[in-house]
């Protein structure tokens, strides 16, 4: 295998950011043509910055990149694509309103503007490795899955034959991902040279030959996919021997605390956003809620903590004295007055459940800021919440006074859930609350979920990554399409039949 | 096939953090750099010694007592617009109507002032002058904010619209009122009797603005800083999702923090009238209105920051007008010296926000 040349090889290559961020440092490693390549590490181990080197979006502050032998420079995507090498970044850049090949042409300066001819190509290039697209197809009208491959075709388009893709299954269903894994395999066959980055170990075992470890900005080691396995490889990422289990204690005590009944909700727009829900969260339980990217969860979530208009149905709360109150028409702070303690962590972090620009202690102040009657702030007692948190979670930051942005995925959301946690919740809310976090990471937001299981909070965990939704939840709501597919049991179901259930109602017939 | 290897010559890297220190020294550097490169202007463009064209510009501000007072109200004047303008701001409602809110504080403090004046007592003419100037500022720049609030319109547009009509009825009131008739203006209301007039303390005529101004920052300050309302609005600015998402009621707090922008802006308008000038022409609030909008930019919102940068405006624009009549040169030579002046402190932000990395050699 060594006496072929490398399609890349990269060989010493460091970069340190600003403020003295080494996110690379001294790594090398090679790819080759026919080969697919795992890049595996934690968030912020460097792996994206090291593709995007490759890729042209940063350069190198030393060591060398060659292609195909040859020492290269690289300093736009543009040069990386002449030197076919092309990227397929985890946030799609597609034009909403254009067709598929639209996009796909979109900045290519050929001599004529010849859509079908484009078209034509991009139907030869769907063809030859498998991909189902429809070429007139406008992006607003496809699922995440499609626009992925708009992204993969376009690069082919550019006769790129060094594809790296940035957690490509990030957002993909068991199925869809099936389908992608069977797309890289052609390409493969076609004597490309293919990168995935992920952290998905699962998946490194499954599609890649070889798989690349980085930690910290360092390169660790390369294992051939064949001769290791998801406990040799953890290790090696996290650096030392993790427990890769997910306690899940049985339910304590479960009572109903929230009901949803009818519940449906249209978008601005007039879209049926959630058809009919209806379902019950009891206390002392973790609800997992499936179902592929914006099937309604967001929406759900937002009309149980009172920010999304409700058409129809009814949410109500039933407290642990059995006071049952109705929540539909109040805002956050009318529930807030009934003494409902509802805890939300939302999706969009910085967006939504923090500001970005304030500290911890001014995020801490977000829902509290009301307390007492005077006109001005008491920023004691939450900078005290601010300290609780910090330490209880292990909070890495320089201070309490550092704006949240600063701070790295994982610790934003340990402020955020810490701060909803504060609330003492009776119920607690959670879009993707492990999505970008490392193991570590993760697996300190499952037990802060467990522990408020075990105080009788009923917890509602919406998630993507069925492996786990499947460990940690007692029930599970599959959404589809807005309309509940079904509710499993965590413990008696399997990750193909909820796969279904999210594509199909009811889940038709599982294979 | 060498040059091919290497990394671009420069890039720019956004600064994550910068001392308080180096923030202060880049800007002082660029202040530097634009007064040397208003004497090459100067020089090459009119032949005139750079340096006694500076001197003329500090005279224009300090030569004497009075200009030095004239100074202090320019500054007092500019710095109550720039604070009206720093809640707004920081919500990112993008309020430049100032211009417009100022004039309704104008036009309500003269129209008590010639309609009222004599009918009343003066005490109590004073008092309603204040409430109809805070008043109509406040209602003028609560109405984008209630149709924002409402129907989500464009507030940039809105209130850019409504300085227009502020004008005209502004212009319409003079000729109603105009004195001596067809003049075409309205002179000094009350000259005679001071109906309305606002006090003066001591010998000082502009020392009540000061004082007024002051306070203002004071007061803006602690709401910024420290009150509910100044979080809640900060907060809005941020993110109107995590607003909603914490129960803030954004369209409230636009009207809420609008009302008390155009009440600001009222003050300076009563100031204007009742205090220093006692008349009402189209032109007095002069461009303040958007000039505020650049102070408070430049100060990044910060009260005590904007103290120094209506100072550099005011005396840049007293500089200017003076440099015109010593040199006999006409206004657009000053106009082009503070135009340098400005284009570089609001362009030394960039270096303030980023730095450019060098390649390094190549060992």
């Amino acid at each position: 295998m060594d006496n072929r040349i490398p399609a890349v090889k990269m060989s010493g290559i460091t970069k340190i950011f600003i403020g003295k961020v080494v996110a690379n440092k001294d790594v090398s490693m090679e790819i080759y043509r026919g080969e697919i390549l795992s890049l595996l590490g934690e968030n912020g181990s460097g792996k994206t910055t090291l593709m995007n080197m490759l890729s042209g979006i940063y350069c190198p502050d030393s060591g060398k990149i060659e292609v195909d032998g040859k020492e290269v420079s690289i300093r736009s995507p543009k040069d990386a694509l002449n030197l076919g090498i092309g990227m397929i970044h985890q946030h799609y850049k597609l034009v909403d309103v254009m067709t598929a090949t639209q996009n796909i042409i979109l900045g290519l300066k050929e001599d004529k503007y010849d859509l079908k001819a484009a078209s034509a190509r991009v139907r030869e290039i769907c063809e030859r490795y498998g991909f189902d697209l429809n070429p007139e197809q406008k992006v607003y009208d496809m699922t995440v899955s499609q626009k992925q491959t708009v992204e993969i075709v376009k690069v082919l388009y550019r006769n790129a034959d060094i594809l790296i893709l940035d957690e490509p299954t990030a957002v993909l269903t068991p199925q869809e991902t099936e389908k992608l894994f069977d797309v890289l395999r052609n390409m493969k066959k076609d004597n490309k040279a293919v990168i995935i980055i992920t952290h998905k170990l699962n998946e490194v075992l499954e599609i890649s030959d070889r798989v690349d470890i980085l930690r910290a900005g360092e390169f660790i080691g390369s294992l051939k996919t064949s001769e290791t396995n998801v406990q040799e490889m953890t290790d090696m990422m996290v650096g030392h021997a993790v427990t890769l289990n997910i306690d899940r204690p049985q339910p304590k005590d479960p009572h109903p605390r929230i009901r949803v009944s009818g519940l449906t909700v249209r978008s601005e727009e007039g879209l049926v956003k959630l058809d009919n829900v209806s379902f019950t969260a009891n206390s002392g339980e973790i609800l997992g809620i499936a179902g592929i990217s914006n099937s309604g969860q967001k929406e759900l979530l937002e009309a149980i903590s009172g920010l999304q208009p409700v058409e129809s149905g009814d949410i109500t709360y039933i407290s642990p004295e059995g006071k049952e109150v109705s929540l539909i028409g109040k805002d956050p702070l009318d529930i807030q007055r009934l003494g409902v303690t509802l805890s939300f962590v939302p999706e969009d972090r910085l967006g939504m459940g923090l500001v970005g620009n304030m500290d911890m202690t001014d995020n801490m102040m977000l829902r509290s800021f009301r307390k007492g009657r005077g006109l001005f702030l008491d920023r004691a007692t939450p900078r005290g919440v601010a300290t609780d948190v910090r330490d209880s979670l292990e909070v890495v930051t320089p201070g309490l006074s550092t704006p949240v942005r600063r701070l790295s995925g994982g610790n934003v959301q340990k402020v955020l859930v810490g701060r909803e946690i504060a609330l003492a919740p009776s119920v607690l809310l959670t879009a993707y609350a492990v999505r970008g976090l490392d193991i570590n990471s993760s697996y300190a937001i499952y037990d802060l979920m467990n522990q408020q299981k075990e105080k009788g909070v009923a917890v509602v965990y919406v998630g993507e990554d069925l492996d786990v939704l499947l460990e940690l939840a007692d029930r599970i709501l599959v959404l589809c399409g807005g309309k509940v597919s079904g509710i499993v049991d965590g413990r008696k179901t399997d990750k193909y039949q909820v796969g279904s259930m999210m594509t199909t109602l009811g889940g038709g017939e599982t294979r | 096939m060498n040059e091919k290897k290497r990394g671009p010559l420069a890039h720019i890297v956004k600064r994550p953090v910068i001392s308080w220190k180096k923030a202060a020294m880049i800007r002082g550097a660029a202040i530097v750099i634009s007064i040397l490169v208003c004497a090459a202007v100067t020089f090459f463009l009119t032949g005139s010694d750079p340096i006694s064209v500076f001197r003329t510009i500090l005279d224009g501000s300090f030569a004497s007592p009075r200009r030095f007072w004239v100074l202090l109200q320019n500054i007092s004047i500019l710095l109550i617009i720039s604070l009206a303008m720093a809640p707004a701001f920081r919500m990112r409602f993008w309020n430049i109507g100032g211009e417009g809110q100022v004039m309704m504080g104008v036009l309500a403090t003269s129209s008590c002032m010639i309609m009222l004046g004599g009918k009343v007592p003066n005490a109590l003419l004073i008092v309603i002058e204040i409430i109809a100037a805070i008043a109509a500022g406040a209602i003028w720049a609560a109405i984008p904010a209630f149709f924002k609030s409402r129907w989500n319109t464009n507030e940039t547009l809105f209130t850019l619209m409504m300085n227009y009509v502020a004008t005209q009825l502004v212009a319409y009131f003079i000729i109603k009122w105009e004195s001596p008739r067809g003049s075409g203006k309205i002179g000094i209301i009350n000259q005679s009797t001071q109906y309305g007039w606002l006090p003066q303390i001591g010998e000082y005529k502009y020392l009540l603005t000061v004082i007024v101004a002051a306070a203002l920052t004071v007061f803006l300050y602690i709401y910024m800083n420290k009150s509910k309302h100044g979080y809640e609005l900060a907060v809005v600015g941020e993110s109107e999702r995590t607003a909603r998402y914490v129960g803030i009621k954004v369209g409230r707090v636009f009207v809420r923090t609008m009302l008390l922008s155009g009440a600001i802006c009222g003050v300076a308008g009563l100031l204007m009238v009742g205090s220093t000038d006692h008349t009402m022409t189209t032109t007095l609030a002069g461009g303040r209105g958007f000039t505020a909008v650049m102070v408070a930019w430049m100060a990044k919102f910060n009260p005590i920051g904007m103290i120094f940068t209506s100072f550099l405006l005011a005396f840049l624009g007293k500089g200017a007008g003076e440099v015109a009549t010593q040199f006999g040169l006409n206004q657009s030579f000053s106009d082009i010296l503070s135009s340098i002046i400005i284009f570089f402190l609001i362009g030394c932000e960039f270096f303030i926000q980023y730095r450019i990395v060098f390649r390094k050699e190549a060992n």
